[in-house]
């Protein structure tokens, strides 16, 4: 327990300089604006007199060794700047936004995991059968798909041919009011509330973006399962295990399948940097109202503290999210600890 | 690759070509990703004129045609051909990735050398540069630079170039570093070439058929990235055809039932996509046969 105690520890203490590369990155990307910085953060409609105002509040007439110190500092308020087009400060805008984006994210992860490892689980089992065919057309054909595209061609299928789902317009359709806020997740808001038919209304808008998500994250998924799967399968342990009797549901669940879980869990890292890139285009496509659309929003103006912003704030949600997953990895793996 | 077969072959396959060729016999597909690398190619190069119709070309009496004998995948809004554009796009779209990696694959090449020849401080710097570049989600990242360099073609082609460098620079180091004293690599030393000469003729070449894989599974990837960054409205400016704006354009008509806008740029991009996968794996039984799946 000790051991793994300290194993966790370090792996945090490991997440320290990455986060200041991060911070680092950031800031640099900042200063990389082609033009004037400040021109940029004043908007078009500055003059010369403004500009110069802020570039002074920017402190950007300061050495660049200066200006990383008051950007850290800005960074440690938890100030990242003003947005442009909805003038609220970007922090306020990232949070009010955040739960969306992470509600379709969880969502998809949930619906992908629940069907790419079982369907991986088989086409180990079963090498040769339909399963283990259908295993390979999807991990193939699903890493050929541009999310845009998968999106686009569900819309049209499911709402305009089959008028099944709802317009593809943001987290809830109009004739709804939003549940009151809790924790900004509109299932558990509105299902905290007693409101079900909000939730049904919020949950029949959340399908096809989650599913468009999860057609992509499942290639990857799948495709590892069934190779850990494999790997496991072939093992010593496994056939020692089979040689002493043990049933086959013991040996497949039981050993097999917690030690592939091993390297499931690594690739979920990988599946995270991808899933939240495609959130982006998928937030477009649905018009959800999420950061990644407002970091589209904001693109397309120029509004460049509030890209700055979103930019950072994913890096730092995938750091967090890969330091839970390698916690996850010293809970579950039995053996660290023992040594 | 059956050990009773392997007798006959083994004389004929020599040669890397006769290896190429036996391979490739026993696996269909990747002749049939060869042909589709082929085609590709093909309208990438005579695509702009072999097409029907001007892709700029605006026609407002025709437009919003489903499609028909004159116009094989319709019209979009303002009557432009969509054959034409999808064709033509090829180029542009194709160029972009095929920049992207190649500059990926010099930058990650020379920085993997280095850090796997000599190692040390160099190597440490190095890895942590890359640790923090693979800490940001790559899509995002990639918004990000465009974003600070400007939304121009050139652009993304950096950035799509910046996000693919860690895998190029992590593998050639890896390679590079399995070798440095390898008993060729120290007889070459021994034979009086530099240090220089000894990474670049003799230890790099070796790290050259893992990296064929890599470009060709990339290539796919750097497509479907430099298309998603103009899905979102960087780079490519509207009137220029490419997949990506092509399909942002017509995702506005798919809910009102034109689904050739947007369905048929996808479609490419996807064949695209998957060309250069089916050929990664195929390159990669050519390469190493025991990865095979």
């Amino acid at each position: 327990m000790n051991a793994r105690t300290k194993m966790i520890l370090g792996r945090m203490a490991q997440a320290i300089p990455v986060v200041m590369g991060v911070v680092v990155i950031s800031f640099l990307l900042t200063r990389a604006l082609p033009g004037d910085p400040a021109a940029y953060f004043a908007g078009p409609a500055a003059d010369e007199a403004s500009i110069a105002e802020i570039r002074e509040a920017l402190g950007l007439d300061k050495p660049l060794f200066q200006q990383f110190f008051l950007y850290v500092g800005d960074l440690a308020r938890g100030d990242l700047g003003t947005s442009l087009t909805t003038g609220q400060t970007v922090m306020s805008d990232l949070a009010a936004r955040l739960p969306a984006s992470l509600e379709l994210t969880l969502v998809a992860l949930l619906l992908s995991c629940a069907i790419a490892i079982p369907l991986g689980v088989l086409a180990a089992t079963r090498p040769g059968t339909w399963v283990d065919h259908l295993c390979r057309v999807l991990v193939t054909a699903g890493v050929s798909m541009p999310t845009f595209f998968t999106g686009i061609v569900l819309i049209y299928v499911f709402y305009y041919l089959a008028g099944l789902a709802p317009s593809p317009l943001g987290r809830l359709d109009f004739i709804y009011l939003s549940p009151p806020h809790v924790t900004g997740f509109y299932l558990i808001d509105a299902a905290l509330a007693g409101d079900w038919e909000t939730w049904f209304g919020a949950l029949k808008q959340l399908i096809l973006p989650a599913t468009t998500l999860a057609l992509f994250t499942l290639a990857p998924i799948a495709r590892m399962t069934r190779a850990a799967m494999l790997s496991a399968l072939s093992s010593d342990f496994i056939r020692t295990a089979r040689a002493a009797g043990l049933g086959s549901r013991k040996v497949l669940y039981g050993y097999a399948f917690r030690n592939a879980l091993l390297p499931v869990v690594t690739t979920l890292g990988m599946v995270f940097s991808f899933t939240l890139g495609a959130n982006v285009l998928v937030e477009k496509v649905f018009a959800w109202p999420g950061i990644g659309s407002y970091a589209v929003e904001a693109l397309v103006v120029s509004d460049y503290a509030a890209v700055q912003g979103f930019v950072l704030a994913m890096a730092l949600l995938f750091v967090a999210l890969n330091l839970v997953i390698d916690i996850a990895y010293a809970l579950i793996d039995p053996r660290i600890g023992l040594n | 690759m059956v050990d009773m077969t392997s007798s006959q072959p083994a004389r004929k396959g020599d040669t890397t070509l006769g290896h190429i060729a036996y391979v490739l016999k026993d696996n269909p597909v990747t002749m049939l990703a060869f042909a589709m690398l082929a085609f590709f190619l093909g309208c990438a190069f005579f695509g702009p004129a072999l097409v029907p119709y001007d892709p700029l070309a605006t026609n407002a009496a025709r437009a919003l045609e489903a499609p028909s004998w004159d116009h094989w995948f319709g019209t979009d809004n303002l009557g432009r051909d969509v054959f034409s554009r999808v064709i033509v796009a090829t180029r542009l779209d194709l160029t972009i990735s095929v920049a992207a990696v190649a500059l990926s694959f010099v930058v990650g090449s020379i920085l993997g050398s280095i850090a796997g020849y000599w190692g040390g401080w160099l190597d440490a710097v190095l890895n942590r540069c890359l640790d923090t570049i693979m800490a940001f989600p790559l899509f995002v990242l990639a918004m990000g630079v465009v974003a600070a360099l400007g939304n121009t073609v050139e652009n993304i082609i950096y950035a799509t170039a910046i996000i693919n460098i860690p895998f190029y620079a992590r593998l050639v180091r890896a390679e590079v570093n399995i070798r440095r004293n390898a008993g060729f690599a120290q007889a070459a030393k021994l034979a009086g070439n530099s240090d220089l000469r000894v990474l670049a003729v003799h230890i790099f070449p070796n790290a050259l058929p893992p990296m064929m894989v890599q470009v060709s599974l990339n290539l796919g990837w750097a497509i479907l990235n430099a298309a998603g960054l103009s899905f979102i409205g960087l780079g490519v400016r509207p009137p220029t055809p490419e997949w990506g704006i092509m399909v942002a354009e017509g995702a506005n008509f798919i809910v009102s039932g034109e689904w050739w806008l947007a369905v048929f740029p996808g479609l490419w991009l996807m064949l695209a996509v998957f060309t250069f996968n089916l050929l990664g794996d195929g390159l990669r039984d050519i390469v190493d046969p025991r990865k095979r799946t």
